[in-house]
């Protein structure tokens, strides 16, 4: 297992440095002038762009550029930004309020999206069953943003269950309605998920032994099925982290959650490279560790699975 | 057994719920504040500063925002005429438009008491324009004498050399004469530098700037009625009133917050639950049918801004040139038709360059070329020497932007019989990039947003031969002599010769105007006494809160 663990990390290094590039190079070949629109409706004067030509060293070629982006990363040094903050500063502050936002998407996506699945799958045909599948379809169908939009104006602005928008700092309970709102397409989807993995396994040789030996249903279920049901449905959350992170701009501007979202739409309108690159090498790495994470657990739900 | 397991589970499933809901909706936060009491702050909506909290490095809302009320420059500007009015100054006079000498009003003092002096002023205008420093705002000080030395230009433009460190320090046409009175003198006459200098550039610095610049960025002192108490960029600051200050304009509120909002839909959202104040412009989905006005009965205004849309013909193109091609196309555009479907009227049928809210405006300078007729349409068409087919660029991060760019491609379309396609860009700074590189192939959306409220603002940096924001190409040396003669003239003379360079314009029709933008702006219940400043900001003066 620990050799697994090890052989797993050094993969990620090649990775990183392949995302991180490619998104550096993507960026620098955004078409437009860096400094085009930020001095409104005037050409910047030649001074300004001579102290940002500096800065950021845009008159070096490619490689130059990327090799003083790494060397000053490996310092701690992402960059500065326009306002004088520092990319770090700026990431420090937005990646723990969408960590937050994520990890609350993640929990209703667990708790509501697995525990009614198994519910469902367990009451298959009946009205409960119907009316998961339904209100699931309804919410694959909807885009996230009218969801948004239409959780926000009726439990927030008309009935005032929860604030309209996330307090700076993002306190738990404020997350609650735009978590919701985020985990809303993926908790569909592990809802079916788990419900049709349910169905399948219920169905299985060592069940119906089970049921046979005359263990009751309910320790049949806990024991016997659940373990064996949840692996694809592991697999898809595990995925989802990812989208979850990156795809949060939407729900973060609807509920004004000043996390990374916004942080990288920003960055890519102000052709802040540094910032761009920055933000997205470290959910890439979040990305490959969640995913580590993940192949691990696989070893707990399912013992015969040994890794060298 | 299952039954009461599904019971039991299914009750503490809606007892954990309604508990939940319980935290959420009794919920105060540090931000924002919903209190009844009038000490309690005013919230407003407010984008992130781009840049930092520097007077010469703000250009935009954001940072403008806080920094006119934390600061007071030597006029200030009338929330209802937009005329200045002295705030630091004691006067600003000159007998030849050319050499301004400036009295200060004695007593006045930074948030850090230090003194406000003549050297505050003149300092702070050397730092904004001296090239190295890389303020944004550094070309308002290009009228003042001794600004090329600040400003060495590049060599080669972008070729591998650089633009040479400059010799010196300090404007040549900036004098300190005493403690409250210093001079200017200008490289040319300006008719309106009483009114330029209260923009945001020309504000005093203190010296505590100097010492620590970053930290100054982050936490500025002024001299104006508010001082910054608390906050950040990224979640908005709060100002609180200042005792010291001694000026006329005392506010009568105690504590206003500008909130930070990454998207004007979820400010909205907060205008109507009451989370927050005051939004300068309400989202344009809210405009949609006036439900801005349905949400929000009786807080909502509808002002013209300082805000003009034009479309611009590239002279360096073959055949757009000719006079005809303007006036034909700018007869084809139905643009009260158009104002009113796409903007929902929030704007106005432009009948000259210049907003109807500055000193010097008159109406109808574009004369009949900015009203709708086919037939004549057609008749210059004919006359022109290039005929079409036309594309109409614009930048598609606009909101607004897409729609308005092919109505008006449909409405030439539909007068002219010619092809015209919306060419998009994808956003501003890609379309800025071609402009300035004058690679444009026709016709181009370009807007304007005032420094300040006067007619020469939307004459001379825009039409004017060669001069900053003129990318068409532009060139009229009568407009020219009239700008200039203009300059030199004073008061209502002044004026009238301005209102004549303008009618130039309708000659060449080389920029077609469009219209003028107004805001749509929505309060709270809590305040009264809401107006806005020509810069469209909400006046924290005037403002009381119920």
């Amino acid at each position: 297992m620990a050799r697994y663990v090890a052989r797993r990390v050094l993969q990620m290094l090649p990775v990183m440095i392949g995302t991180t590039l490619l998104i550096f190079v993507m960026v620098w070949a955004l078409p437009g002038d860096p400094f085009a629109g930020r001095c409104g409706q005037r050409p910047c004067s030649d001074a300004f762009v001579a102290a940002e030509t500096a800065r950021l060293h845009l008159d070096q070629s490619l490689p130059v550029q990327y090799g003083y982006f790494l060397w000053n990363m490996l310092h701690g040094d992402f960059g500065t930004v326009a306002n004088g903050d520092t990319v770090l500063h700026q990431m420090i502050r937005a990646f723990p309020i969408t960590l937050k936002l994520t990890t609350v998407a993640i929990a209703f996506e667990v708790v509501l999206g697995i525990g009614v699945g198994i519910l469902a799958a367990l009451r298959r045909g009946r009205a409960f069953d119907r009316a998961t599948l339904l209100s699931s379809l309804v919410v694959i169908s909807l885009p996230v943003f009218v969801i948004g939009f239409l959780v926000q104006y009726i439990f927030g602005v008309r009935l005032g269950f929860f604030r309209v928008t996330v307090a700076s700092g993002a306190p738990w309970r404020d997350l609650i309605m735009p978590g919701f709102v985020l985990a809303s397409l993926s908790l569909a989807f592990v809802l079916r998920l788990t419900r049709a993995s349910l169905l399948e396994t219920l169905n299985a040789d060592h069940v119906r032994t089970a049921i046979a030996k005359g263990l009751p249903r309910g320790m049949v279920v806990r024991r016997h099925v659940v373990r064996n049901s949840l692996i694809p449905v592991i697999t898809y959350i595990g995925a989802d982290i990812g989208t979850l992170l990156g795809g949060a701009i939407v729900t973060e501007g609807i509920f004004n959650i000043q996390g990374i979202g916004g942080l990288i739409f920003s960055a890519v309108k102000l052709r802040e490279n540094a910032t761009v690159v920055s933000v997205t090498t470290v959910v890439v790495l979040i990305v490959l560790v969640v995913n580590l994470l993940i192949d691990l657990f696989y070893a707990v739900l399912d013992p015969r699975i040994r890794y060298e | 057994m299952k039954q009461r397991k599904l019971i039991v589970a299914s009750a503490l499933f809606a007892a954990g719920a309604l508990a939940l809901t319980a935290c959420g909706g009794g919920s105060d936060d540090a931000g924002g504040d919903t209190g009844s009491s009038s000490t309690a702050a005013v919230t407003i909506y407010n984008t992130k500063p781009q840049n930092a909290l520097i007077p010469s490095n703000t250009n935009e809302v954001g940072g403008g925002n806080i920094l006119d009320n934390v600061f007071r420059g030597l006029v200030t500007y009338n929330p209802d005429t937009a005329a200045p009015e002295n705030a630091m100054a004691e006067s600003i006079e000159s007998t030849d438009n050319l050499v301004w000498t400036v009295k200060l009003k004695s007593g006045q003092t930074f948030q850090d008491n230090t003194p406000v002096t003549a050297e505050s002023f003149v300092k702070a205008w050397n730092w904004g324009a001296y090239g190295p420093n890389a303020a944004l705002n550094n070309y308002f000080f290009a009228p003042i004498k001794g600004y090329e030395d600040l400003n060495p230009a590049d060599p080669d433009e972008d070729g591998p050399k650089k633009a040479p460190v400059p010799t010196t320090k300090e404007l040549t046409g900036l004098k300190v004469d005493s403690d409250t009175q210093f001079t200017v003198t200008l490289s040319t006459p300006q008719s309106f530098f009483p009114v330029e200098v209260g923009y945001t550039a020309f504000y005093p610095l203190p010296e505590a700037f100097y010492a620590d610049t970053a930290a100054f960025g982050k936490k500025p002192i002024g001299n104006g009625p508010f001082q910054i108490t608390s906050g950040d960029g990224d979640s908005g600051f709060t100002l609180e009133k200042w005792a010291g200050y001694k000026g006329a304009d005392q506010p009568k509120i105690a504590k206003a917050t500008f909130k930070t909002y990454t998207s004007d839909a979820a400010g909205y959202a907060d205008l109507i639950a009451g989370n927050l104040d005051f939004m300068e412009q309400v989202p344009p989905s809210a405009l949609v049918g006036d439900q801005y006005q349905k949400d929000l009965p009786g807080r909502t205004l509808n002002k013209p801004v300082g805000i003009i849309q034009t479309a611009t013909l590239p002279m360096y193109v073959k055949g757009y040139d000719d006079p005809n091609l303007g006036k034909a196309l700018s007869l084809a555009i139905d643009r009260a038709t158009i104002t009113k479907s796409v903007f929902n009227n929030g704007r106005t049928p432009a009948t000259g360059w210049v907003s109807p809210i500055v000193e010097g405006y008159k109406p109808g300078a574009c004369g009949e070329f900015c009203t709708y007729d086919p037939a004549k349409a057609k008749e210059f068409l004919a006359k022109s020497t290039f005929k079409g087919p036309f594309s109409y660029s614009y930048n598609a991060d606009g909101p607004g932007n897409k729609e308005s760019a092919e109505a008006i491609c449909n409405s030439i379309k539909n007068a002219l019989g010619v092809a015209c396609q919306a060419n998009p860009y994808v956003d501003f700074s890609t379309l800025r990039k071609d402009e300035v590189a004058k690679k444009m192939k026709s016709v181009y959306r370009t807007g304007w947003q005032m420094d300040y409220a006067s007619i020469q603002n939307f004459l001379e940096p825009l039409y004017a031969t060669g001069s900053s924001s003129n990318d068409g190409g532009y060139s009229s040396p009568e407009f020219d002599a009239l700008i200039k003669k203009a300059n030199g003239e004073k008061g209502e003379a002044s004026l009238a010769t301005y209102q004549q360079a303008e009618a130039v314009l309708s000659q060449q029709m080389a920029i077609i105007p469009l219209w003028y933008q107004s805001q749509q702006s929505g309060w709270s219940e809590r305040l009264s006494n809401v107006k806005v400043t020509p810069r469209s900001t909400l006046d924290l003066v005037g403002l009381t809160v119920k």
